[in-house]
């Protein structure tokens, strides 16, 4: 389970690490595409990032009528081992991010510890938005990272939705019986 | 579609289901000629595995022809004929590198679940319950195969289903259980349950070069299966004062050097801890009955190995680990690396070495299932082994 701290200044900060059976480069380059993020990270609809300002625009998953998102930076960047990004002023709640990058020993891949905070929110969109980042962030990111070690190493995430199953399906009377 | 469903505690429906499609480039849909009842299709009929839902289609054990396949799969075509590995394994992550692949790391779409009882993720399994990822099982006339490109093995041809069905799972169970206890010359293993995966553990074991095999069980023709197709000696527990001092005196007071459960956490009652076991699972005061694994850590010898192909899902006490302490004993466990064994088993059996079809005592079209469920739970009517038919 991920690690989840409250400060007393009301900011939430969750942190998890996963090793993944892939270079540090790859694991480096598949964060700083900010625009692949919602293909693991479920509360994200998308992620847009502007070619000149290099700024991103982040939008998240919400019901009908309701829309979430915010501009965010590159803080730092440091190809194949750091990445860090915070929200721009307006956001709310204000956030940021950080991804730590580092070679597991003995030919184990690479381990990936990602961190997110969130500032107490301000008015009411701010406390929409925090709902729908989770209600537990700490249980989002968990279901995220495992997403992300399954996209990184096969390229897709495990599902059965689509598959047959029995509920509320006829039974079939034995061949022969009455 | 036909497909067995589970619909409540002792309770299977042949249900009229949705065929399964394609969902990802890597899955293949294959066409069931055969599929076998388990002792862990069990676990789950009487209850003890956690999370299934009224619906699931039950089944790890079967085999048939692709009749469909992914844009991914390369290695399958229509009209294939094969057999499926029980685990759902990637190919791709560090478990599976290793040959591990009952611990595959991305096959199972509900890791939270998992990972909350017991740490950690396992791999999916078919049929399996959502714990291991609710994904369908093949007792149906058709099966979703996900992850194709690494499980389905293509039989050779000339091969008849019931000598290889069984490499989906009892058969590699069998084999890496005595593979576990790490067998050297003039040892002596002893087998707890005479199932279908204590047979074929008996088996592996002289295949691996044990000088005995004794199988300890109370069903008759269960042991008479032990003796004539398996090479083992074998104790009826029912008849015997204390299966511990039975096992010492066969094997001069040195007691067995490799002691494999076979049985699983609904062991039935043996001697007086096993009465307490009864009591406690019934109260639910622990999840698992350990009777046979208690026992068999009692009699393994000094410095020997204690192999678990037998099923635990939760919590088991009393356990003697005073006494595996003291001996210096060394545990191994887990669900099977079927994908390890298929080739290397398929090649004794084509060479005419070994034919597991001797297990079958019932074979019945799927319609049966219902009967067939309660007649293998019941050990009635010198029932060992099911196999359903689809088409029948
Ligand atoms: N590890 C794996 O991957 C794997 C794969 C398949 C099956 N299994 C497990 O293996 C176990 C056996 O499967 P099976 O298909 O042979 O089941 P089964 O129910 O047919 O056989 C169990 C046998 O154990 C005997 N038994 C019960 N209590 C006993 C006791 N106290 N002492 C000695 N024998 C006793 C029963 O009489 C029965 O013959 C189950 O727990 C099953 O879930 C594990
Ligand atoms: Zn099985
Ligand atoms: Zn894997």
């Amino acid at each position: 389970m991920a690690l989840e701290i409250r400060e007393p200044d009301g900011r939430r900060r969750v942190q998890r690490t996963v090793t993944v059976l892939r270079s540090p480069s790859d694991c480096y380059s598949a964060w700083r595409d900010f625009a692949r993020l919602p293909s693991f990270m479920d509360s994200l609809e998308s992620v847009t990032v502007d070619p000149t300002s290099g700024r991103s625009h982040w939008k998240v998953k919400a019901p009908a009528g309701q829309s979430v998102e915010w501009d965010a930076e590159v803080v730092e960047d440091v190809p194949g081992s750091f990445l860090s990004w915070r929200s721009l002023p307006g956001a709310d709640p204000a956030n940021s991010g950080e991804v730590v990058i580092r070679e597991a020993p003995g030919g184990r891949g690479t381990e990936v510890t990602i961190a997110l905070s969130y500032e107490p929110p301000l008015g009411e969109v701010g406390r929409i938005a925090a709902k729908l980042l989770g209600e537990e962030p700490a249980m989002q990111l968990d279901e995220d990272i495992v997403r992300f070690k399954e996209m990184m190493e096969t390229g897709r995430i495990p599902t059965t939705a689509g598959q047959p199953n029995g509920r509320n399906r006829p039974s079939v009377a034995k061949r022969g019986a009455a | 579609m036909r497909a067995v469903c589970w619909t409540g505690r002792h309770q299977v429906e042949v249900r009229d289901v949705p065929d399964p499609v394609i969902i990802d480039g890597r899955d293949a849909i294959v066409r069931v000629t055969s599929t076998a009842i388990c002792g862990s299709d069990l676990h789950m009929y009487d209850g003890y595995i956690p999370s299934m839902r009224a619906g699931d289609i039950l089944g790890h054990e079967f085999m048939g022809e692709v009749v469909e396949v992914g844009n991914e799969v390369k290695n399958l075509r229509p009209g294939d004929r094969v057999v499926v590995p029980f685990a759902i394994a990637c190919g791709d992550c560090a478990p599976c590198r290793r040959s591990e692949f009952s611990l595959c790391e991305n096959t199972n779409p509900s890791t939270r679940a998992l990972a909350g009882l017991n740490g950690f993720t396992s791999a999916g399994l078919f049929g399996y319950s959502h714990l291991y990822g609710g994904y369908a099982g093949g007792q149906a006339e058709y099966v979703r195969v996900p992850y194709a490109d690494v499980g389905p093995h293509v039989v050779p041809g000339g091969l008849r289903d019931e000598q290889v069905l069984f490499l989906t799972d009892i058969f590699p169970t069998g084999y890496m259980a005595a593979e576990n206890c790490a067998i050297k010359p003039g040892d002596v293993v002893a087998i707890w349950g005479a199932g279908p995966v204590g047979l074929f553990a008996a088996l592996s074991a002289s295949m691996l070069g044990a000088e005995r095999t004794i199988v300890i069980d109370r069903v008759p023709e269960r042991l008479r299966m032990a003796r004539e197709h398996c090479h083992a000696e074998t104790i009826n527990f029912d008849e015997t004062e204390d299966v511990v001092e039975a096992l010492k005196e066969m094997t001069g007071g040195r007691g067995p050097d490799g002691v494999i459960d076979a049985v699983g956490m609904e062991a039935h009652p043996s001697g007086l801890s096993g009465l307490y076991d009864k009591a406690k699972q019934t109260v639910r005061m622990q999840t698992d009955r350990p009777t046979a694994l208690r026992q068999a850590i009692q009699a393994c010898s000094p410095g020997g190995v204690v192999s678990i192909p037998g099923v635990y899902a939760g919590f088991i006490d009393s356990m003697p680990l005073g006494a595996a302490f003291a001996k210096g004993l060394t545990f191994r466990m887990g669900q099977t690396h079927v994908h390890r064994y298929v080739g290397p088993l398929m090649r004794e059996i084509e060479a005419g070495n070994v034919d597991p079809g001797f297990l079958v005592t019932h074979r019945l079209p799927l319609a049966s299932a219902p009967d067939a469920y309660r007649t293998f739970r019941d050990k009635q009517d010198g029932c060992i082994k099911v196999v359903l038919d689809p088409a029948a």
